[in-house]
């Protein structure tokens, strides 16, 4: 088989899967003629209809800038936090209990107490609480990723006198990054299921919102096309950030193959 | 300090112990000795005799135990910046996520230079090994002897007075070996530089050098300071055949051979005192 057409052959596999998932649901749900699972087709309709035109504004958008603004910040702050922690030895004495109790902490346990603090039924509080969730695994992993780096490479940036902010930019940063995004690939994810959870709890936009307002009134296909669009979301959510990676971490490919010989 | 003497680099009673109480290894016993300037000196010495240890202490990245390092009459106390190192581990040493280009110019970002200068110097250093061609590659794109040749490049990018070399060639094959080797020697003369150079290749160290300093094993002292006096430049093939050529390397060949053989037999020494107390 050439390149291309092994490329061609695993793409209509990749999506030939799916699409025949699809259609036996779309069968199953015609046989069964049951009102808990509308039919695809159904399902797809009110999906076009609520979230690609009408209330994509409405819900779609506030949910995204939530997962957005709490991700970033957790982006900064893991890094930030991360890269002292992980070149001093006393600070992870002083930090790592602390960091490990909260990340044991399961995130509803906190939900209600966040509402109460942060008494506000939009975004400052869902920000807050997605931050807080995707702050661990980005956290731990520059930990990690900063442990990691080669002595070798510290005593060759001292040898050439490279310290302070450009040691951090030029050494440490790069070196931890591979870690880093494996990091914020787990965070990701966790931030489609703390938005989720924030517009389920308390709310009155988003697509945790539909979620919540389809079940009390048993509106069983908005309830239907809110689920495919929070897997959706998640899926390209995640999508993007392998694309980032593939481009920021080019060099990583390239020397782990090369020093794999 | 002192400035008398006049040596570019001077090492005074320096000695390197690891640990401490009964666990103490004494790596560096007491060594001493003094580089002028534009001089190639190579150290050689059995192996495991603490030659990659005096190197950092010179180079300012550990701290002795006992003695000093002194660089144009001041004590070096950190990595000074006359001073550049070019590590045995280019692999290590190289950064995988720069380009060739940005690991050369690495060391010259915290210098007072415009970016004219900065790129002057990392295109002077790169053609200076022969790499001008490959400024935009990775070094992981490169052979271990080109990856060696950026790291030259880096050192002599950063314009240092003196170049310390810790067995910059050990692990690359022989024939890139002796080409790497007269690059050395070439770049010696257009960088006007001052080159100490740690090895465990006898005739290396002949061959590169204008004295070579030969190491007992550890703990570490100077077992002989000798001259060679063969002209430059050198040639692979001729310089190795010269009758002085073969008598040097001959005798530094013979001195760490007996050095080799000492530790073993102090060993079988010590356990027979040992054996005669128990008794």
């Amino acid at each position: 088989m050439t390149r291309r057409a092994y490329h061609s052959a695993a793409i209509a596999a990749e999506i030939a899967v799916p699409v025949a998932i699809l259609l036996a649901w779309q069968w199953w749900t015609v046989q069964a003629q049951d009102p808990k699972f509308p039919r695809l087709s159904t399902i797809l309709v009110e999906f076009r209809d609520l979230w690609l035109f009408s209330q994509f504004e409405l819900h779609v958008v506030p949910s995204l800038i939530r997962i957005g603004a709490g991700f970033g910040i957790a982006v900064v702050l893991g890094i930030v936090l991360g890269i002292p922690l992980g070149l001093s030895r006393w600070g992870r004495i002083a930090a790592m209990v602390h960091i490990e109790w909260w990340r044991a902490m399961p995130p509803p346990a906190l939900l209600p107490i966040s509402v109460i603090l942060l008494h506000s039924i939009e975004n400052r509080q869902k920000i807050a609480f997605i931050a807080f969730f995707c702050l661990f695994p980005i956290l731990l992993n520059t930990i990690d990723g900063v442990r990691g780096i080669d002595p070798a490479t510290f005593e060759t940036a001292q040898s050439y006198g490279v310290r302070g902010f450009e040691r951090i930019r030029r050494i440490v940063l790069p070196a931890a990054l591979p870690q880093i995004f494996a990091g914020m690939r787990t965070s990701l994810s966790l931030a489609v299921i703390m938005m989720v959870l924030t517009e389920y709890f308390s709310s009155t936009s988003g697509v945790g919102y539909v979620l919540l307002i389809s079940k009390n009134t048993l509106q069983l296909a908005p309830m239907w096309a809110a689920i495919v669009l929070i897997g959706l979301l998640g899926y390209l959510l995640n999508l993007l950030l392998v694309l980032v990676e593939r481009r920021v971490l080019a060099w990583h490919r390239g020397w782990r193959a090369a020093t794999a010989q | 300090m002192s400035t008398d003497g006049g040596h570019l680099l001077e090492i005074r009673n320096l000695s390197k112990t690891y640990g401490s109480g009964a666990k103490a290894t004494h790596a560096i016993g007491d060594v001493s000795f003094a580089v002028d300037d534009r001089e190639f000196v190579c150290v050689v010495g059995p192996s495991g005799c603490g030659k990659t240890t005096l190197l950092k202490c010179v180079g300012g990245l550990l701290r002795p135990t006992g003695g000093h390092v002194v660089l144009r009459g001041s004590r070096v106390t950190a990595p000074p910046e006359e001073m550049a190192l070019v590590f045995q581990e280019y692999g290590r040493s190289l950064m995988p996520w720069a380009s060739v280009r940005n690991n050369v110019l690495l060391p010259l970002r915290h210098k007072k230079l415009s970016r004219s200068e900065r790129k002057a110097l990392v295109e002077e250093a790169l053609g200076a090994v022969g790499l001008t061609r490959f400024i935009d590659h990775y070094p992981w794109q490169l052979s271990g002897g080109m990856q060696q040749r950026v790291a030259i490049a880096r050192a002599l990018a950063y314009q240092p007075s003196i170049l310390l070399m810790d067995e910059p060639f050990a692990s690359v094959d022989a024939q890139t070996r002796g080409d790497l080797e007269d690059l050395v020697l070439r770049v010696r003369e257009e960088y006007a530089v001052t080159i100490l150079f740690v090895t465990h290749d006898i005739d290396e160290s002949v061959y590169l050098s204008d004295r070579v300093i030969v190491l007992t094993h550890a703990p570490t002292e100077v077992k002989e300071l000798i001259d060679v006096d063969i002209p430059f430049p050198r040639d692979q093939i001729a310089t190795k055949a010269l009758p002085e050529f073969t008598h040097l390397r001959g005798h530094v060949y013979r001195l760490i051979k007996r050095e080799q053989a000492q530790p073993e037999q102090q060993l079988a020494t010590a356990t027979a005192v040992t054996k005669g107390d128990s008794a």
